[in-house]
This record gives C-alpha cells, sequence and structure tokens, in this order.
C-alpha cells in the first residue's frame, strides 16, 4: 500500500513537484470554476486557451522564445478578450456566450496572422504550455502566488460574486459593486487560465477548473459547499492522476482530467441532484 | 559602383558557365524539399542547376507543421518533390493531393533498411502519423549517403542532360559524408563503452544508436506530438541515478522545460543542444547537415568525457 500511494512522491522530486502544482492550482481554480459554471460561462476556459494566442505571438515576435513575455503578453491578450466580451454582454442586448465567440476568434485570427508573419514553424503552443511533469521553481512560484491572489479576492468579494451569479438585476438594484465585480471576476478566470496554461498545459487547467465544479454540481445546490466539494474532487483528481500515470505510465494530463472525468460521470448517476435519485424521489413523490 | 562591379562579375560567370552548360541559364530544375536536412542534400547534388524551395526551415519541426498556400503554390510548380518518407511528414501527403502537383514525390528512405519505432512511440502510432517504422534515417551517415544516390537518381530522370554533374556532385558529396562518418566513429571509440548513454528530448536517434553504438533515453517517444508519463520520467531519473546515462541534452525543436527538471533532479548538467528532426539557421552550428552530424557528435564526447 506504502509503495503504491506514497514512494512515488517520496522518491522522485518531480511527483511532488507535480503533485504541489496541481493541488495548488485546484486550490484556485476550482472555486472560479463554480462560480464560472453557474453564470454559465463553461467553455470560457476553451476559448481562452486560442484567445491568448496573440499576446503569446507579439512576445515572441519581440523577445524570441522566452517564457516571461510570451506569457505576459498572454495575459494581456486574454484580458482583453475576456474584457471586450464582458463588456459587450454588460453593456447591449447580446449575451456573454456570442460576445466571447466573437472576441476570441478575433484574437485566434490575430495571432495566426503574426506568428505567419514570422515565418517560423515552431507551434508557439508547444513552446509555451508547460506540462505537470516539469514544474520548475519559477512554475510553483507563480501558481502559489495566482492561488494566493484568487483565495483573497474571493473571500472579500465572496457575498457580491454569489449575488451577481444568482440574481445580477438585485445586485444591480442594491449596490454599485455589480459591474466592478463582474470584471474583477473575469480577470480572476484569465489569471488562473494563463498561469495555469504556462505551468501544466491547456488540457490539465481547463479540466481542473471546469469538471470538479460541474460534478459538485449534482451534490448540493449552495455555492460554499459546492466549491469545498469541487475542491475535494480537484485533489483527488490529482493524487488519482498522478499515480495512474506513474503506474500505468499513462501521460499524466490526460490521466488527472480524466479522473476528474470519472468523477463527473460518477456524480450523474449517483449524485442527490444526478439521474438515479431524482428519478426515485420523483417516483415516490407521485405514488405518495 | 558596387552594384556594376556585380554586373560584371555575373555577366563573366554567365558567358563562362554558357559555354560548358548551354541550359543552364534557360530553365532551372524546380525542386521542393519537405524540410531542411533534405533542403541541404539537394543544395550539395543540384549545385546551380535547381531552383530549391525547402518547406520546413531551420529550427521547425516537420512532425507539427502547418503548410502555407505558398507552399502548395511551389509545390504545384515543382518538376521534383522530395520527401522523408516513413511518415516523417505528416502534412504531406493532404499538401501534395491539394496543391494538383504533377510532380514526381520521391521517398528518400527508399532503399533505407527501417528501423521498428522505439516502444514509446505508440501513443502516436494509434493516431496514424507515424507508422511502425523511426522515420528519422538521416541520423546515420550510411543511410545519408542512400538519400544522396536517391536525388541524384531522381535529378537524372527529370533533367537529363545535367545528369552528369548531379553524379559528379554527388559522388563528391558521398566522398565528403564518408570523411564524416570516419570521424563520428573515432569520436564515440574515444568515449568509453559503459558511457555511451546519453538523454534526449525525443526519439530521434535511433539510428543513430544503431550505426554507432550510443544509446539515447527518451521521455517524449518518436513523435514531438506525444505527452510523457510520469512513469517515463521515473524511469530515466532511475537510469542516470544508477550511472547508465551519463549527459543530457535538448533538441532544437522541442520544448526544453522537461529535459531541464530532469536534469535539475539527477544533478547531471544540460550538455547543450543536439539538431535532430531540423538544421540551424545559417548562423547557427549546425547549418548543414555535415555541421550538425559534427555538433552533436563533439556536444556528446564534450558532455560525456566532461561528466
Amino acid at each position: 500500500m506504502y509503495d503504491f500511494l506514497v514512494a512515488p512522491f517520496v522518491e522522485f522530486g518531480f511527483m511532488q513537484r507535480a503533485l504541489a502544482g496541481s493541488l495548488v492550482l485546484s486550490l484556485s481554480s476550482c472555486p472560479v470554476g463554480v462560480f464560472l459554471m453557474l453564470r454559465r460561462m463553461s467553455l470560457t476556459g476553451d476559448a481562452m486557451a486560442h484567445a491568448i494566442l496573440p499576446g503569446a505571438a507579439a512576445g515572441f515576435l519581440l523577445y524570441g522564445l522566452e517564457i516571461v513575455p510570451m506569457t505576459i503578453g498572454g495575459l494581456i491578450a486574454g484580458v482583453v478578450v475576456a474584457m471586450g466580451a464582458g463588456a459587450v454582454s454588460r453593456f447591449t442586448v447580446q449575451k456573454e456566450d456570442a460576445s466571447m465567440a466573437a472576441f476570441y476568434l478575433i484574437s485566434l485570427a490575430l495571432g495566426v496572422l503574426i506568428v505567419s508573419l514570422r515565418g517560423s514553424s515552431v507551434d508557439l503552443m508547444h513552446v509555451l504550455f508547460g506540462t505537470v511533469l516539469a514544474l520548475n521553481d519559477e512554475a510553483l512560484k507563480l501558481i502559489a502566488s495566482i492561488a494566493g491572489v484568487t483565495l483573497l479576492t474571493l473571500t472579500i468579494f465572496w457575498r457580491a460574486l454569489v449575488a451577481e451569479c444568482l440574481d445580477p438585476l438585485f445586485l444591480r438594484s442594491v449596490s454599485r459593486l455589480g459591474t466592478p465585480v463582474h470584471f474583477i471576476f473575469l480577470g480572476l478566470v484569465v489569471l488562473n487560465l494563463v498561469g495555469g496554461f504556462q505551468a501544466l498545459g491547456t488540457l490539465l487547467s481547463v479540466g481542473l477548473m471546469m469538471l470538479p465544479a460541474a460534478a459538485a454540481r449534482f451534490w448540493t445546490s449552495r455555492v460554499g459547499p459546492m466549491c469545498v466539494l469541487a475542491l475535494a474532487i480537484g485533489f483527488a483528481s490529482c493524487i488519482a492522476g498522478l499515480l495512474m500515470s506513474y503506474h500505468a505510465s499513462l501521460p499524466s494530463g490526460p490521466a488527472i482530467v480524466l479522473s476528474a472525468g470519472a468523477a463527473y460521470l460518477l456524480s450523474i448517476l449517483s449524485g442527490p441532484r444526478g439521474v438515479l435519485r431524482s428519478r426515485v424521489r420523483h417516483h415516490r413523490h407521485r405514488t405518495a | 559602383m558596387q552594384r556594376l562591379s556585380r554586373l560584371v562579375a555575373a555577366v563573366g560567370v554567365i558567358t563562362l558557365s554558357g559555354a560548358a552548360l548551354p541550359a543552364a541559364a534557360a530553365e532551372p530544375l524546380r525542386v521542393v524539399a519537405s524540410f531542411s536536412v533534405i533542403g541541404d542534400f539537394a543544395k550539395n547534388v543540384g549545385g546551380d542547376r535547381i531552383a530549391l524551395t525547402t518547406l520546413v526551415g531551420p529550427d521547425g519541426d516537420a512532425h507539427v507543421y502547418e503548410p502555407k498556400p505558398a507552399d502548395a503554390a511551389a509545390m504545384s510548380a515543382a518538376d521534383v518533390v522530395l520527401v522523408n518518407g516513413l511518415h516523417f511528414e505528416g502534412f504531406l501527403r493532404r499538401l501534395a493531393e491539394a496543391s494538383g502537383t504533377r510532380a514526381t514525390v520521391v521517398e528518400l528512405t527508399d532503399g533505407v533498411e527501417p528501423l521498428a519505432a522505439a516502444e514509446e512511440g505508440h501513443a502516436h502510432e494509434a493516431e496514424g502519423d507515424h507508422g511502425a517504422f523511426d522515420p528519422h534515417a538521416f541520423q546515420s551517415i550510411a543511410n545519408a549517403k542512400i538519400y544522396v544516390k536517391n536525388i541524384a537518381e531522381a535529378f537524372c530522370a527529370a533533367d537529363a542532360e545535367g545528369c552528369d554533374d548531379y553524379k559528379a556532385n554527388a559522388e563528391a558529396y558521398a566522398g565528403k559524408l564518408d570523411a564524416l562518418d570516419e570521424e563520428v566513429k573515432d569520436a564515440v571509440a574515444a568515449i568509453p563503452p559503459e558511457k555511451r548513454t546519453v538523454i534526449t528530448s525525443h526519439d530521434a536517434f535511433g539510428y543513430f544508436e544503431h550505426e554507432y553504438g550510443i544509446t539515447f533515453l527518451a521521455p517524449e517517444g518518436i513523435s514531438t506530438e506525444a505527452e510523457a508519463s510520469a512513469a517515463d520520467v521515473a524511469k530515466l531519473i532511475r537510469q542516470v541515478r544508477h550511472e547508465k546515462a551519463s549527459a543530457i541534452f535538448v533538441e532544437n525543436i522541442t520544448n526544453q522545460r522537461l529535459i531541464e527538471q530532469i536534469a535539475s533532479e539527477t544533478g547531471l548538467k544540460v550538455g547543450g543542444t543536439l539538431y535532430s528532426d531540423a538544421l540551424s539557421d545559417a548562423d547557427g552550428p549546425a547549418a548543414t547537415y555535415i555541421d550538425m552530424m559534427r555538433n552533436n557528435i563533439g556536444a556528446i564526447k564534450a558532455a560525456v568525457l566532461g561528466s
């Protein structure tokens, strides 16, 4: 048992780093994922993976293959896309999904254009995106500071965020915080995603953000417990995925995301708000 | 003034060579090479008689290349298209079909004894881009000579008038390759047998290993597209710990972070850059095939003997 569960992490430094990095990222991105899901913006993560291309490409054009300028460029592009989409959905009749799609497509096309100008065929995203097995000190520090900022912001704006998710019109009627909170939240999303891309790769950061949140939705309808449950599912998936990757020789990112996927499928079936139990209750109600 | 002197020189060249090669000035043979190593071979065989377009340029990764319209245009106008074959260029089949080229597509690995892909490659095989064989055949100089022979034959078939030139060029270049082969074998002989294991980022050196007896271990498998598993990385680190590997290298086309992580965990120093699937640009240490092989064996020798 010890050999199976603990020994890999004791023997190898890269396993400790992978575990630490993925757990800390879960700590901040799982709660963010819950809010994203409640706001019906679950696909934002995938859009963002494409949207950051022009920023990364501009960093590459100016400074060559350097991670820091490419990440900063990606952050800027991500913020511009998220804010632009947010502003359109807030001040016009168009909803967030349509404006996000429009902005990310513009951004992606611009990025492809910039990359082609240079004429290099190095796959930029290949270079920019990290892998959970190769976390260096810099990447760990980046994830830790992102988690710190995210948790602090979430604590401060918790009530406003919950109100904004569940009843934005109510929040607007009682407070002027509505619009700023919306944009602060979008900033947090971009920060978590871009940092996650840089440290862990796209699949893993989007997967850790959305799947635990989506799974937790089947167990409770209250926001606080939902965040805690999403966190627990995220942690469990990281540990299970890394162990699977170690023992069964599977690539690590997909293994972690598939673990979270398994938790999601299980939740659909057996959660109190899932398929089986809500059926049963419904049935009883009818016969009573 | 400078322009004038250049013009004079050019006129001189044309009149001089015009006497010897009446067809040369008229219409060069249009050749498309799929990536930089093949481009270098073609340049050496074709000389001035060909107009060469190389699709995947220096430091580019042919595994994940996205073709541009200019590539299709070059291809549709080409007389000869030179490719590596053995599914090295995943993009090429579609590009050739789309461009509607009538050129003969020559697979230069024709006649090479293919090596089975290393086991780590299986994840990628499933995608259908790589076959069961390791396509990086040019990493053995004996195979490079087969490439050159195939190129000369293809050029002769397309341009009979220049055939003697191509054959002479190919022979001269093969002589240089023989000398290079000796050089690499000498360098390997200088490395003690128990130290002939090194780590790189993806399995591109199977033929080098087979030909010269240096073992390469890699976390990434045969294509740069596959992702490493924790088990692979752990296995590599164990091998280094048991002193089975004595040097670690990054490649010019791949993400360096995984290699740097393994290096920092095992205390091995990164021994420099190996050029695997692409040449460097003209200013780099591997601007030609011969420079590339020399750079690689030099880096390996220096890192192993220095450790």
